[in-house]
């Protein structure tokens, strides 16, 4: 018999629920510029600070600091705000459209515009993203026609997916954009694998996985890991921490202690946290990550610390288990706001450039809509055919397809 | 008597259950505090605490897994996969582990456990949102596969899957949580409260597993269905002014093939109706069960009204969900044979 008093169940709990006051004050927010850079081919064993720490460029005050902080040439840095801005009105037109009932669901990425937006920018032609459902900033960075993601959200006759797909789950093998799938995590070991072949085949591209915390229990996710260190391939493994997994606070998926980051050392996988509210530090760090894969140096994983601003999806609703004010409080403020406060303070922007970029990004996303709408929303107009709904399911539709879609009627 | 949806009924099943029984836990994705993205474990964490229904990563694989250890610890777990689409993670403990532990040992552990999960479409869900994959689970020995389609059946359904001593695989008809719904989606869902089947006594009460109901009495065909297409065999019925015995299964396996034969022996003729894909779906094992039962009183090829076999589209749903009208041209093949 043991002496010990009766076990316990542990199950974490958030802090605050709704009807508390936002606290962030037990989140630690490292000084801008304060983490150092090493070189892209350190040994992992010396930096595992960095999956502790959060790597950020932007201060307070809206200046570069630091190892990190990266010179960009002003049309870049005007050109990653304006790509922020555009995903920002991007959703928000989509959210109104889904509730008009011109589509049946929607997701937006309020708060975590930087992360998808700038990442692209580290990435060339014929590299493969493998993203998740909160990445639209990677087609809209690379100015992947908006017309085209709306007649895909709208399930239209002119949707690239032909209407077979959830909205937002988009495919673009041009724009290194692998076809989105509604399940979670299963899309990081493909990421490995798309890698494993690129070094398999001596050429020069490289892979990203893409997962949010909460997915990283998946066993996908831990599948995923044990190949990439295995095999070192060019992969560089992005996890963003948005904190909520719908109503699951990230202490379910990690558990009260360490970082997802953190989880790269049991693996011997170098491993870096960045404020993912920060172009201009999403960059750098991205652009190490890439270089070290560029080189064969093999895989990096990077936490994004961030926070979902919006609801899950449009059939969520935070205000049920989270306080209301909680993202207005999230200390890593908002990614647009900061990057604008550094592009005036450069000198290259300016409120009224602001309003006035506001007001033709809001002019641009509205005629895609009209365009897109045009052919057809999920309600009316043009539609993708019944028939097509037999294609693909293989190369060469067999013979019990073949009299299931005459039984249908085409 | 109240009347509950069948959200609220299943909901009141965890509760009455967790009540008579301690050893009743309850977890899954967004389970705990927020009580389901459906909402069918509200209230059920303030009320038992966080220990006895609770929040898990996500992790289909885990949820399973440590479900097996608490049933083989002696616990009766109920666990909730969020939508069926994402039950695959899962299926290795599932098939190898639960559905073969009591036999595998000879009874020295078992395990009795419960997963739950919403299935089928008609909610515009796509491909990852839409599935009804229960052949997956027939075809394993060791499981038994159930789904109701009304909230009476559903909350005595799931108390008796719970007491069950074996692995229940549950299955909810989403397209059904608020009210029946018979394939015409262009009219307004008719709420379970101005349906009879929507009277769900208060209390504790069980409906035994492994029998089926008969929806309807009629002489001319059998229609055999489950879930949502009970409703779409009774408009079919209607609308093509059949007289139609439908059968709603509730459990597939066990099956209460009893209740089956003597349909088929009165009737001769039978038409199976399901949302899943045709292709090795569940209306093949009861196509194979009513030949071999029935074959001499049968006067006409027995007929499969199923999802094409493609996968669930978002667009082009109507024309994937078996309607009305197609289970009315097959009672009409049925009946002209």
């Amino acid at each position: 018999m043991s002496n010990f008093p009766p076990l316990s169940f542990n199950v974490p709990t958030p802090e605050l629920r709704p009807g508390d006051t936002p606290d962030f004050s037990g989140v630690e927010i490292p000084r801008a510029g304060s983490a150092r850079r090493p070189p892209v081919d350190v040994d992992p064993r010396e930096i595992r600070d960095l999956a502790f720490t959060i790597i950020r460029v932007l201060s307070r005050d809206g200046q570069p600091t630091g190892e990190w902080a990266i010179e960009l040439p002003d049309e870049e840095l005007v050109e990653g705000l304006r790509h922020m801005m555009r995903l920002r009105a991007f959703d928000a037109r989509m959210l109104m459209a889904q509730r008009q009932g011109k589509t049946s669901f929607y997701m937006q990425h309020l708060g975590e515009e930087a992360i998808s937006c700038a990442f692209q920018k580290a990435l060339h032609k014929g590299d493969m993203n493998f993203p998740t459902y909160r990445q639209a900033g990677l087609l809209i960075a690379q100015d992947y026609p908006m017309k085209l993601m709306m007649c895909q959200i709208y399930s239209n006759a002119e949707d690239p997916n032909h209407g077979r797909q959830l909205p937002i789950m988009y495919s673009s093998k041009e724009y290194g954009f692998f076809s989105i799938s509604g399940n979670l995590s299963t899309q990081y070991p493909q990421a490995v694998g798309w890698a494993m072949a690129s070094a398999i085949s001596n050429d020069n591209k490289i892979a990203v996985g893409w997962v949010g915390d909460g997915s990283t229990a998946e066993s996908d996710y831990h599948a995923a890991m044990v190949f990439a260190s295995t095999y070192k391939p060019p992969v560089i493994l992005n996890v963003v921490n948005n904190q909520w997994a719908i109503s699951t606070f990230q202490g379910i998926a990690k558990g009260e202690s360490g970082t997802f980051a953190a989880r790269g050392h049991g693996f011997g996988i170098p491993a870096l946290r960045v404020d993912g509210n920060d172009y201009l530090a999403v960059l750098a760090v991205a652009r190490w990550a890439a270089e070290r894969a560029r080189r064969n140096l093999g895989p990096t994983l990077v936490e994004y610390v961030t926070y979902r601003a919006g609801g899950h999806s449009t059939s969520d609703d935070p205000s049920a288990y989270r306080p209301k004010e909680e993202g207005d409080a999230w200390p890593l403020g908002d990614p647009i706001l900061r990057m604008k406060g550094y592009l005036i303070s450069k000198g290259i922007w300016s409120e009224e450039r602001h309003t006035q970029a506001e007001a033709e990004i809001a002019d641009e996303v509205l005629s895609a809509q009209k365009e897109a709408e045009a052919i057809g929303t999920l309600s009316s107009g043009s539609a993708p055919s019944a028939r097509d709904m037999f294609e693909d399911v293989f190369k060469e539709m067999p013979p019990h397809l073949v009299k299931q879609r005459q039984e249908a009627g085409y | 008597m109240p009347k509950m949806t069948m959200i609220e009924a299943i909901q009141s099943a965890h509760d009455t259950a967790m009540e008579r029984d301690e050893k009743v836990v309850v977890y899954g994705e967004d389970v705990g505090f927020f009580g389901g993205v459906f909402r069918c474990t509200a209230g059920l964490q303030e009320k038992y605490g966080p220990t006895r229904c609770f929040d898990t990563p996500i992790s289909e694989s885990g949820i399973v897994g440590t479900a097996i250890g608490m049933a083989a610890y002696g616990l009766k777990p109920c666990v909730e996969i969020q939508f069926s689409d994402y039950v695959y993670p899962a299926y290795d403990q599932i098939v190898s582990e639960a559905a073969r532990l009591r036999h595998r040992c000879a009874g020295d552990f078992t395990c009795p456990l419960v997963i739950r999960m919403p299935v089928g479409g008609g909610i515009f869900g796509g491909q990852t949102h839409s599935q009804s994959p229960e052949a997956v689970f027939t075809h394993v020995c060791g499981l038994k596969t159930v789904m109701p389609s009304n909230p009476y059946d559903a909350k005595g359904l799931l108390a008796a899957a719970i007491e069950d001593p074996d692995p229940v695989i549950f299955m909810e008809p989403k397209r059904l949580y608020n009210g029946p719904f018979d394939g015409h989606h262009e009219n307004p869902v008719v709420p379970w409260r101005d349906h009879e089947l929507g009277e769900v006594p208060q209390g504790y009460y069980t409906l035994p597993l492994g029998k089926a109901e008969i929806r309807r009495a009629g002489e001319q065909v059998t229609i055999l269905a489950y879930g949502t297409m009970v409703y779409v065999a009774e408009a079919a019925t209607e609308e093509a002014g059949i007289d139609a015995e439908i059968i709603d299964l509730r459990t597939l396996l066990p099956l209460d093939m009893e209740t089956i034969k003597a349909s088929v022996l009165k009737t001769g003729r039978c038409v199976i109706v399901h949302e899943a894909t045709r292709t090795s779906g569940f209306g093949a094992e009861l196509s194979t069960l009513v030949q071999e039962e029935c074959f001499y009183a049968l006067e006409a090829p027995i007929q499969r009204v199923t999802g094409w076999d493609t996968p669930y589209p978002h667009a082009q749903e109507w024309d994937y969900f078996p309607s009305p009208a197609r289970v009315g041209r097959a009672l009409q093949q049925s009946l002209e044979a």
